[in-house]
């Protein structure tokens, strides 16, 4: 259970608790609006969270200003160019590799205030104590003012307090079936948990994308799980066991 | 040649003196001798000579590559230092300079002091000079060449000193030359001999440059041949003096930076790498740096980004005089903004980088450039963003993972089997179990690029228990013969 924060609730869900609530494309809560969103990941060395940021990204031409610190690239490695075509980037990736995370969040302020850029995606490792609620503010703050989303890539980091508007918790699932070989892994899902957003329901999705898909509003692909039999099931036995 | 003697010196490979040296040029028919050394000189090794046929003549002959660009490169350096003799100096074709000294040599002692003085100064940079001083440019520049020593002539003997000379001093080109010499003209002065309609007849069609009557009035001072200088490179510099010393820059950088901008803007320039420089009372100074990515002369951007440099600058005991210059500028053309109050999205991505770039540092900030290669650590390199456009990035049909671990770090095979990757592997202290695969892609060692004995690569895209999809490789195959068991290595994290 995660503490309450006197900003907000803290609304932890519970694997039985499915929403249904998947937002449209062109919603003011559809994955390109312009606001400061936390994926945190679910596990170690699970590039989950990076994947779904780039389904999520807008479709544009323009840079995307891509800010490291040097133990999340330690820890999870680099972002790897020839694998941004699949996720159907169009413009190129500005990186900033600096060591420390008071520089990521620096230059991620930097970024926001810059109409040029297509989005911000920042990538930091731990709870650093520079990672402050009022840090996260001032970036959330950024964002709104300048119409460019934002994302902040937390790794390592089990919900610190954020002012994000829209708090994401990514995990990989096993993959989809691959068409021609049943032993090979095919197209990722992740588990995709909304656990804290303003203005819309928390919920949680199995998250996929479609590297066919034409435009950025239909990449990314949010499936209610409550209809996943076998998964469902699975939580059912689990609490059955438990109770 | 001189060039070349100091280069080879440094590098400590010179030649003995005794073997004759010669630097090779591209010719029409193969290469031809650029410049000869003292020694190949005293063989009688002339310039233009086809390297073949002196080969063949010497063969312990000693062959260099010319080096013509970085000679003509050096020689306006030279031009510009000889300006500390007189204000008016020019490259002369390929290998001379011409000064106008008028009123300059009484500051060295006369001419002839003057002279020495130049001779001297050459001969210390270790450079030979062959000098000559004339009442007109086109005397002097013959007597340089075809003089013998070092010659001061006066306007009275003018033309007995150019009278010996051989017509093709003019530089009239061969055709001329070859024609005169027919005519049995082989000196200035049976030139100077012939009538002037005579020779205004036969020459009037031929251009000013190779025109031998023109040429020898220039050079004898009937018509008028000044010298045209190129001018200096506009120094851009803008500075405050304070009446007392302070500590702080801040406040004064505003004025400088508007003040330099103002400039800037009346030639329609605008400054892409600048220096703040501090005068500081104890007689030392302390400079900072900053680079633009495109040409700007916004007062406000270029304060931005000299604020955040200032942290480092050690004021001692306070300065009296700042001074802001643009070491280097580009044209920059007034710019219409968008007339509906848009932001040109191009100038604020450039801001950024100069923001980002002034404070981080230029390697910190990239972007990616491709290289034709197999290996995954290969194929993207950084670029700094400052100075260099995004490339376009390759379309691959393979899988590829979405993070990179450089370099690749090594796994622990737990349960080995004799095809496709390891069923259990151990990697960072967590043990994993294999449950799908897919692979392998081979993938060779480049032998025009890697050490011998490097080992291909099988690479495998496993997922495991909790559906985290990993690339591994493993390095060379059992007997191979390129060391002993293969190892397994982690490289890549797939979303």
């Amino acid at each position: 259970m995660l503490p309450d924060s006197p900003f907000g609730q803290v609304i932890s869900l519970s694997h039985k608790h499915l929403v249904q609530d998947v937002p449209r494309p062109g919603d003011a809560a559809a994955p390109g609006a312009a606001v400061l969103r936390d994926v945190l990941a679910g596990g170690p060395f699970d590039a989950a969270a990076a994947g779904f940021v780039l389904a999520a990204l807008p479709d544009s031409a323009a840079p995307v200003l891509w800010v490291s610190d040097r133990m999340s690239r330690r820890e999870n490695g680099r972002l790897y160019g020839p694998a941004l075509a699949q996720f159907g980037l169009k413009g190129p990736i500005l990186r900033v590799e600096v060591s420390h995370p008071r520089d990521v969040l620096w230059a991620m302020e930097e970024g926001a205030g810059c109409a040029g850029l297509a989005a911000v995606v920042g990538e930091i490792h731990g709870a650093p104590e520079v990672l402050s609620f009022t840090a996260t503010k001032r970036l959330a703050l950024r964002a709104e003012t300048a119409q460019l989303p934002v994302w902040l890539i937390r790794s390592a980091d089990h919900g610190a307090l954020s002012a994000a508007r829209e708090r994401w918790r990514l995990s990989s699932l096993p993959s989809q079936m691959h068409p021609d070989n049943p032993q090979a892994p095919g197209l990722p899902q992740w588990e995709a948990e909304l656990f804290r957003a303003r203005g819309r329901a928390p919920g949680v999705w199995s998250a996929g994308y479609d590297r066919s898909a034409r435009t950025a509003a239909d990449r990314l692909r949010l499936v209610s799980r409550s209809g996943d039999g076998p998964l469902a099931e699975d939580h059912r036995a689990a609490a059955d066991a438990a109770g | 040649m001189d060039r070349w003697r100091r280069i080879t010196a440094q590098q400590r490979t010179l030649p003995d003196e005794t073997v004759p040296v010669v630097l090779a040029q591209a010719g029409r028919h193969g290469p031809v001798v650029y410049a000869v050394s003292v020694a190949a000189q005293a063989r009688g090794i002339s310039e233009g000579a086809r390297i073949v046929d002196v080969q063949a003549i010497h063969p312990d002959l000693h062959v260099e590559q010319a080096d013509a660009p970085g000679d003509r490169k050096l020689l306006d350096r030279v031009a510009h230092w000889a300006r500390r003799w007189c204000p008016w100096t020019v490259r002369d074709g390929a290998d001379g300079i011409v000064m106008d000294v008028t009123g300059a040599d009484h500051l060295f002692g006369g001419e002839t002091a003057m002279l020495r003085d130049i001779g001297t100064r050459f001969q210390m940079q270790g450079l030979t000079a062959r000098l000559a001083m004339a009442p007109t440019r086109g005397a002097a520049q013959m007597l340089a060449r075809f003089g013998v020593g070092r010659v001061i002539c006066d306007t009275e003997d003018l033309e007995m000193c150019l009278a010996p000379l051989p017509v093709a001093a003019l530089r009239i080109g061969a055709d001329t030359d070859r024609l005169l010499q027919r005519l049995g003209l082989k000196t200035l002065g049976a030139l100077m001999q012939v009538p002037r309609v005579a020779l205004m007849r036969r020459f009037d069609r031929l251009a000013e440059e190779i025109n031998p009557l023109v040429l020898l009035d220039r050079a004898l001072g009937r018509t008028a041949d000044p010298l045209n200088a190129p001018a200096d490179a506009r120094h851009w510099l803008a500075r405050v003096r304070l009446p007392e010393p302070v500590i702080d820059p801040l406040p004064h950088l505003e004025a400088l930076a508007q003040d330099l901008c103002v400039q800037l803007a009346e030639a329609e320039q605008g400054a892409r790498q600048l220096r703040l420089t501090i005068y500081r009372v104890d007689g030392e100074w302390r400079s900072r740096d900053v680079a633009t990515a495109s040409a700007s002369r916004d007062p406000a951007h270029l304060l931005r980004l000299l604020a955040g440099k200032l942290d480092g600058i050690d004021p001692g005991f306070g300065f009296d005089l700042l001074t802001l210059e643009a070491l280097r500028v580009e044209p920059l053309a007034l710019q219409q903004d968008h007339l509906e109050g848009r932001r040109d999205a191009q100038r604020d991505v450039a801001a950024l980088l100069d923001r980002l770039t002034a404070r981080l540092g230029p390697d910190k900030i990239t972007w990616s450039a491709w290289v034709q290669s197999h290996l995954p650590e290969r194929v993207e390199h950084a670029l700094p963003a400052l100075g260099h456009v995004a490339g376009q990035a390759p379309v691959l049909d393979r899988a590829r993972p979405l993070r990179l671990l450089d370099p690749p770090e090594e796994i622990a095979v737990l349960y080995a089997v004799p095809e496709g990757p390891p069923a259990r592997f151990r990697w960072r202290r967590v043990a994993y179990l294999t449950r799908r695969h897919e692979g392998p892609e081979r993938i060779a060692p480049e032998w025009w690029r890697d050490r011998p004995g490097t080992r291909l690569r099988d690479y495998y895209k496993v997922e495991v228990g909790d559906g985290r999809r990993f690339w591994i490789y493993r390095e060379g195959i059992l007997g191979d013969g390129r060391g002993g068991d293969p190892r397994w290595f982690m490289q890549g994290i797939f979303a």
